[in-house]
C-alpha cells in the first residue's frame, strides 16, 4: 500500500512546519509549501494524494491556487483551510472541485479525519 | 430630543387666536363706533325736528290767539266792550269753539278794570293795574304776552294783552290763557316713557309743568336729585338760546339728550329732554347682539384653533416618533455593520497565531507521548500545562467562531417553513432541560399562522437562543411562553418568547443587541447571542424587539415577513 502523501500549503511558517512535523510523526509523508506559487512548483516534480490549502495567502490566494492545481493534477484531492471561516470561500472551493473545507484553527484529529476521507475517495476513484 | 408639545400647543393655539381675534375685535369695535355715531346723529336729527315741530305748534297757537284778540279789539268799540253784558256775549262766542280762554277784561289807560268776564269777578273787578309790570309793557309795545305769574288771583296763569287806539282814547283788551292748552301741546313731545318736555322763560323758570323735573315757576332740575337732601342738580340753562340747540349732557352719572328752541312769538324756550337709554335702546340692543356675536366668534375661533392645533401637534408627534424610530434603527444598523467588520478583522488576525499555538501545543503533546520522559519528575506538570493550553485555545477558537458567525455574510436560504411546527420542535429540544429546573414551556400558537418562506435553520438558531436566554433569566420555577400570531394587514408573522424572569434594567435595554454585551458572569456568555440573532432576523427582512420590566419578565418579539 502506498504511503499517504500530503502537501500543506500555508504562509504561516510555524503553523505549516508544525503540522508537517506532526503528520510525519504519524507516518504520513508530508511536505510544506509557503505559498501557492511554491506549491505549484513542487507539484511539477512530485505527486501528492491530498493537498491542504489555506484560503487566504499573499500573492496567490487559495482559490486561485486551487484552479491551477485542478488543471495540473486533477486527480489530487484538495482540502480548503479557511482561517477566514467564511463559509462562502469553503463553498466556492468545493464548487471548484475541493473535497471539503476545515475551519482553522482545527484540532489535528479533525484534519486527519478529513484527510483520511479524501484519501479514501481518491483511492476509490483510482481502483 | 424631546419636544415640549404642551408649550408648542399653546404657542400655536394662541398665535392662531391672537391673529384672528385682534382683527375681529378691531372690526367689531369700529363697526360699533360707526353705528353708534350714525345712530346718535339720527336720533339728534329726529330730536331737532321734534322740538321744531312742537315749537311751530306753540307758535301757531299764539298767533291764532293774538289774531283773534286783534280782531275782537278792532271790530268792537270801547263803548261796546265796557258793557259787561256785550263782553260776556263776545266771550261766549270766543269760548264756544275753544277752551283756551279763562277770562277776558277791558282796562282803560289809567289801569282801571272797566269790564271783566270770568271766574274771578269779585276779586278782580276792583283791581287797578296801573302799577303792574305787564300794564306798562303793553302800553309801550301794543302787545304783551306774559310769563306765568300768580297775579292778584294767586293762581299760576299768563295773559295776552293788546292795546287799542280809538280816536283819542286808548284801552287794553286782556285775556287769560288756560295753561292746559300749552301743556297739551308740550306734552305731545313726551314720546317715550322717560322723555320730558317743558317751557322756560328768559329767567330759566318753568312755564309748564314738566313730567319729572319740578313745578311751575321753579328752576328745572334733574328729577333724580329732587328727593335728595343735597342740593338739587339743575338742568343746563337754555334761557339764552337764540336758535335750535342740541346736546348730550353727561355728568355726575346723569346722561341726557337736550333739545332747546326759542319760541318766536313769545320770549320762551321750549326744551325737550330724552333719556339715552330709551331712544338709544336699539343701539343698546345692537350692542348686546354684537357682544353676543363677538363671543360666539371667539368661541368658534378658540375651538377651531384648538382642534386644528391638536391635529397638527398629533401629526408632529407622529413624525417625530417615526423619525426617532428610523434614526434608532439606522443607528443600530450602522453599529452592526461597523462591529461586524471589526469582528471579522479581529477574528482573522487572531486566528492565525491561534492556529500556530494550537499546532505547537499539539506537537508538544505528541513529543511528550513519544519521548521517554514519562519518568521525569515534572512530566505530570508538562502534560497538564499542554492540556491547559489546548483547552484554552479551544475556548478562544469557540469565541472566534461565534464572532465570525456574527460577522458572516451568507445568503439566507429560501425554504417553506411552518412556523408553529418550527417553534414546537425547537421548544422540544429544551423541554427536558427546562423540566429539570421546574420551568414550564407554554405554547400558544394561533391557527391562522401561514407557511412562510425563509431560512429555517437560522430562525431555529434565533429561537433556540431566545429560549435558552429565557430559561437562564428565570433560573428555576417559572414559565416561558412561546406564541405565534399572524398580522394580515402587514403580512407578518409574529413570534413571541416571554419569560417570567428577573427582567432587564432600563439602562441595559438599548444595549442588549450590542455584541459582547452580557450580564452573565465572565466566561458564561460571550454577549454575542442576541446580536447574532438580531443580525440574522434583520438579514431575513424581519424585525426584533424587546420589552422588559424588572421583576416581571421579558418579552422578545420577532416579526418575519411572509415572503
Amino acid at each position: 500500500m502506498d504511503t499517504l502523501r500530503v502537501l500543506i500549503v500555508d504562509d504561516e511558517d510555524d503553523f505549516r512546519e508544525t503540522i508537517v512535523k506532526r503528520l510525519n510523526a504519524r507516518k504520513i509523508q508530508s511536505e510544506g509549501a509557503a505559498s501557492g506559487v511554491k506549491a505549484l512548483e513542487v507539484l511539477k516534480d512530485k505527486d501528492f494524494d491530498v493537498i491542504v490549502l489555506d484560503v487566504k495567502m499573499p500573492d496567490m490566494d487559495g482559490i486561485e491556487t486551487l484552479r491551477h492545481i485542478k488543471k495540473l493534477k486533477p486527480e489530487t484531492e484538495v482540502i480548503m483551510l479557511t482561517g477566514h471561516a467564511s463559509v462562502e470561500f469553503g463553498l466556492k472551493g468545493m464548487q471548484l472541485g475541493a473535497f471539503d473545507y476545515v475551519m482553522k484553527p482545527a484540532p489535528l484529529n479533525e484534519l486527519l479525519d478529513t484527510i483520511g476521507q479524501a484519501y479514501n475517495k481518491k483511492r476509490g476513484l483510482i481502483h | 430630543m424631546e419636544r415640549n408639545y404642551r408649550k408648542l400647543w399653546w404657542q400655536h393655539c394662541l398665535a392662531i387666536i391672537g391673529f384672528s381675534v385682534i382683527p375681529l375685535l378691531i372690526v367689531n369695535y369700529s363697526l360699533y363706533k360707526l353705528f353708534d355715531r350714525i345712530y346718535t346723529e339720527k336720533v339728534m336729527d329726529s330730536l331737532r325736528s321734534e322740538v321744531e315741530n312742537r315749537r311751530d305748534s306753540i307758535d301757531l297757537f299764539f298767533r291764532e290767539r293774538i289774531a283773534q284778540l286783534y280782531t275782537i279789539a278792532n271790530t268792537n268799540t270801547f263803548q261796546q266792550m265796557t258793557d259787561e253784558g256785550y263782553l260776556n256775549r263776545i266771550f261766549e262766542i270766543m269760548h264756544a269753539k275753544s277752551d283756551s280762554y279763562m277770562d277776558i277784561g277791558v282796562i282803560d289807560s289809567e289801569g282801571r278794570h272797566l269790564a271783566y268776564v270770568g271766574p274771578y269777578y269779585e276779586m278782580l273787578k276792583q283791581v287797578n293795574y296801573k302799577n303792574e309790570f305787564w300794564f306798562n309793557a303793553v302800553k309801550a309795545n301794543g302787545l304783551y304776552i306774559s310769563d306765568i305769574f300768580m297775579g292778584f288771583r294767586k293762581v299760576p296763569h299768563f295773559i295776552i294783552a293788546v292795546m287799542v287806539r280809538e280816536k283819542n282814547t286808548t284801552w287794553i283788551l286782556r285775556v287769560t290763557i288756560n295753561l292746559k292748552n300749552i301743556d297739551d301741546i308740550v306734552q305731545k313731545a313726551w314720546s317715550g316713557t322717560l322723555s320730558d318736555a317743558f317751557i322756560v322763560n328768559k329767567k330759566n323758570v318753568l312755564q309748564t309743568r314738566p313730567r319729572f323735573g319740578g313745578n311751575f315757576l321753579e328752576v328745572p332740575a334733574f328729577p333724580e336729585y329732587m328727593s335728595d337732601s343735597l342740593k338739587s342738580h339743575p338742568y343746563p340753562d337754555y334761557s339764552a338760546a337764540v336758535a335750535t340747540k342740541l346736546e348730550r349732557v353727561t355728568y355726575s352719572g346723569m346722561d341726557a339728550f337736550f333739545a332747546a328752541v326759542p319760541i318766536d312769538s313769545t320770549k320762551w324756550i321750549l326744551v325737550i329732554k330724552e333719556n339715552p337709554d330709551e331712544i338709544l335702546s336699539p343701539l343698546v340692543k345692537g350692542q348686546h347682539w354684537m357682544l353676543l356675536l363677538t363671543a360666539a366668534g371667539l368661541a368658534i375661533i378658540a375651538t377651531g384653533a384648538a382642534l386644528f392645533t391638536n391635529a397638527l401637534i398629533n401629526r408632529i408627534k407622529e413624525t417625530d416618533r417615526e423619525n426617532d424610530t428610523n434614526s434608532d434603527m439606522l443607528l443600530q444598523a450602522n453599529k452592526m455593520i461597523a462591529l461586524s467588520k471589526m469582528a471579522a478583522g479581529i477574528a482573522h488576525e487572531v486566528n492565525n497565531p491561534l492556529a500556530s499555538i494550537a499546532e505547537k501545543a499539539g506537537w508538544l503533546k505528541d513529543l511528550l507521548a513519544e519521548e521517554d520522559i514519562a519518568g521525569s519528575p515534572n512530566f505530570a506538570e508538562f502534560n497538564e500545562s499542554v492540556d491547559k493550553i489546548e483547552q484554552h485555545v479551544a475556548r478562544a477558537r469557540k469565541i472566534i467562531h461565534n464572532l465570525l458567525g456574527f460577522a458572516r455574510r451568507m445568503e439566507p436560504a429560501k425554504e417553506k417553513i411552518d412556523v408553529n411546527k418550527l417553534l414546537d420542535e425547537t421548544a422540544g429540544f429544551l423541554e427536558n432541560e427546562a423540566r429539570y429546573v421546574n420551568i414550564r414551556i407554554d405554547k400558544q400558537y394561533e391557527d391562522n399562522v401561514p407557511v412562510i418562506t425563509s431560512d429555517l435553520s437560522q430562525i431555529q438558531q434565533v429561537v433556540l437562543n431566545l429560549l435558552n436566554n429565557a430559561i437562564d433569566a428565570i433560573g428555576h420555577d417559572g414559565t416561558v411562553t412561546v406564541s405565534s400570531r399572524y398580522h394580515e394587514k402587514t403580512s407578518e408573522v409574529e413570534i413571541n418568547v416571554a419569560d417570567t424572569g428577573k427582567g432587564i434594567a432600563e439602562n441595559d435595554l438599548n444595549k442588549i443587541f450590542d455584541p459582547f454585551f452580557t450580564t452573565k458572569e465572565v466566561g458564561k456568555g460571550t454577549g454575542l447571542g442576541l446580536s447574532i440573532s438580531y443580525s440574522i432576523i434583520e438579514k431575513l427582512g424581519g424585525k426584533m424587539k424587546v420589552q422588559s420590566k424588572v421583576g416581571k419578565g421579558t418579552v422578545f418579539t420577532i416579526l418575519l415577513p411572509k415572503h
